[in-house]
């Protein structure tokens, strides 16, 4: 490929399958296959596969690694099993968010960090730049080939694929013959979870799902999925210049934690507020779809923010979005205006998630 | 490789409007191909009536779950009708782009553009 971007080992099946790629944090991978809206609507309702190859694989072991991972990380490791998995954040020293992950204790002296596609070289060298005595990373992300499956049958495939095998209990890890490892994980608000395998199986994986049932879906769905349920994007959502406080995600930060990376600030933020919050918005007025960077204004047209996320809500069908706004606009029932090409559109902030 | 219905009837731009020119009438929506590119259509955003365009002025937006398109008028004059079943259900661009999946009708002010836009043949080509 002639192209800077990286390639998903399962690149020639979508490209079989019918899948549209486009550019998605330097990778190229299937935005939808027939439909954003059946797709979405398939995961809702039944059951659906995405790609998630792109995503990286960071395995941390050593007699101090879970001592460092708590000085490294939000949420709190040590009050999980071998076996249990949490949400979690990597902060810089001013509490901003570098990338948002899922740690999974493996073992009691192994912990897999899946991190997100377009931040892999910055996170490790994030981690290898705070590096302690007894720590030691392995950078997987090349080696493995990643599938979420998501919605309400999504149990039955697996059994169907695995009628030996259990799922894990919700945020689980288990390894499944095959050594295959199987999270009780997604980003789509359903039941469901996340699979991976070596690069080199992935496509095969893939076709067995959809054979038992799942309806390949990609990133479109996945976005319109996870914004019903206010689940952050980074790079969106969550930036550098943003804290999980102001995210609206204290509840992963553990402040009882006596150090983390950013805790100050944190800490400092909850006492007196922070200044703004992430804010569910919905549009109230038929208007063209909210989009990321619309401007969003007070009822006065004073600027007070712009979108970091939006789309024409498939299952509730009417436009939703997330901005950070002042705390004074934050509230929810707080009338709005999103701008949209030059005209004003109404909106209200609401209480998160969109789709309860 | 396109499949693309492009019936012969009409003309085209090579931005994927077509035009119906019934006397000095044109009829305007976007092509099979267009819709096809664009997938599930969720918001289109009317003209005002009464507007004078010029051929190539942006004078609707088409918009998918991932993307808002511009719509350009292929021929100049005034906006007299906008579809409004396309307003209430927006999906008809993708199901009958030809027919109920209209966009626009313009009173034409200089009817000999039109011999400018392409047969079907040659949009058929353009798209390949």
């Amino acid at each position: 490929m002639s192209d800077d971007l990286l390639h998903s080992p399962l690149e020639a099946a979508h490209i079989a399958l019918g899948a549209r790629l486009v550019p998605f944090g330097g990778w190229s991978m299937p935005v939808q296959y027939s439909s954003i809206l059946n797709e979405h609507a398939s995961v809702r309702n039944h059951v659906g596969v995405f790609d998630i190859s792109h995503m990286g694989q960071v395995f941390v072991t050593g007699a101090n690694q879970l001592t460092w991972l708590d000085h490294l990380l939000t949420n709190n490791l040590s009050k999980l099993q071998p076996g249990e998995g949490q949400y979690t954040m990597m902060l810089n020293e001013k509490g901003g968010v570098i990338d948002d992950l899922i740690a999974y204790r493996i073992s009691e002296d192994e912990t897999l960090l899946v991190i997100n596609a377009s931040m892999i070289p910055e996170d490790v060298a994030w981690m290898e730049a705070h590096l302690q005595d007894g720590v030691s990373l392995r950078n997987e992300s090349d080696a493995w080939a990643g599938l979420a499956v998501q919605g309400p049958e999504a149990a039955a495939a697996f059994k169907k694929l695995f009628p030996a095998e259990e799922l894990p209990e919700r945020n689980g890890i288990s390894e499944i013959a095959g050594g295959h490892l199987v999270c009780r994980t997604g980003y789509t608000g359903e039941d469901g979870f996340e699979f991976f395998c070596t690069a080199a199986d992935g496509a095969d994986f893939l076709h067995a799902f959809i054979s038992a049932g799942a309806t390949p879906c990609g990133l479109g769905a996945r976005d319109t999925l996870r914004l019903e349920k206010c689940y952050p994007l980074n790079g969106n959502d969550l930036s550098p210049e943003h804290t999980p406080v102001e995210a609206g995600l204290g509840f992963f930060c553990d402040l009882e934690k006596p150090e983390f990376i950013g805790r100050e600030i944190l800490a400092e933020q909850k006492a007196n507020k922070p200044k703004q919050r992430l804010t569910a918005i919905e549009v109230i007025q038929k208007g063209p779809p909210p989009r990321p960077h619309y401007s969003v204004l007070s009822t006065d047209g004073e600027v007070i923010g712009e979108l970091s996320s939006g789309v024409l809500s498939p299952t509730l069908g009417k436009g939703i979005a997330m901005a950070y706004l002042p705390l004074a606009f934050s509230k929810p029932g707080t009338e709005v205006l999103i701008d949209i090409r030059g005209r004003q559109f109404q909106a209200i902030t609401v209480k998160k998630p969109f789709l309860k | 490789m396109s499949s693309s219905n492009i019936p012969s009837d009409l003309v085209f731009q090579t931005s994927h409007e077509w035009a119906r020119i019934e006397g000095d009438i044109a009829t305007v929506g976007i092509s099979d191909h267009a819709q096809e590119e664009l997938t599930d259509v969720v918001f289109v955003e009317l003209p005002p009536l009464g507007k004078e365009v010029d051929a190539g002025d942006p004078i609707a937006v088409v918009e998918s779950v991932k993307a808002a398109s511009d719509i350009y008028s292929p021929l100049s004059g005034e906006i007299i009708e906008t579809n409004p079943e396309v307003d209430g259900d927006p999906s008809l661009v993708n199901t009958d782009p030809y027919g109920k999946g209209w966009i626009f009708k313009v009173k034409l002010s200089k009817p000999e553009q039109a011999s400018s836009m392409l047969t079907a043949e040659a949009y058929g080509e353009l798209i390949g």
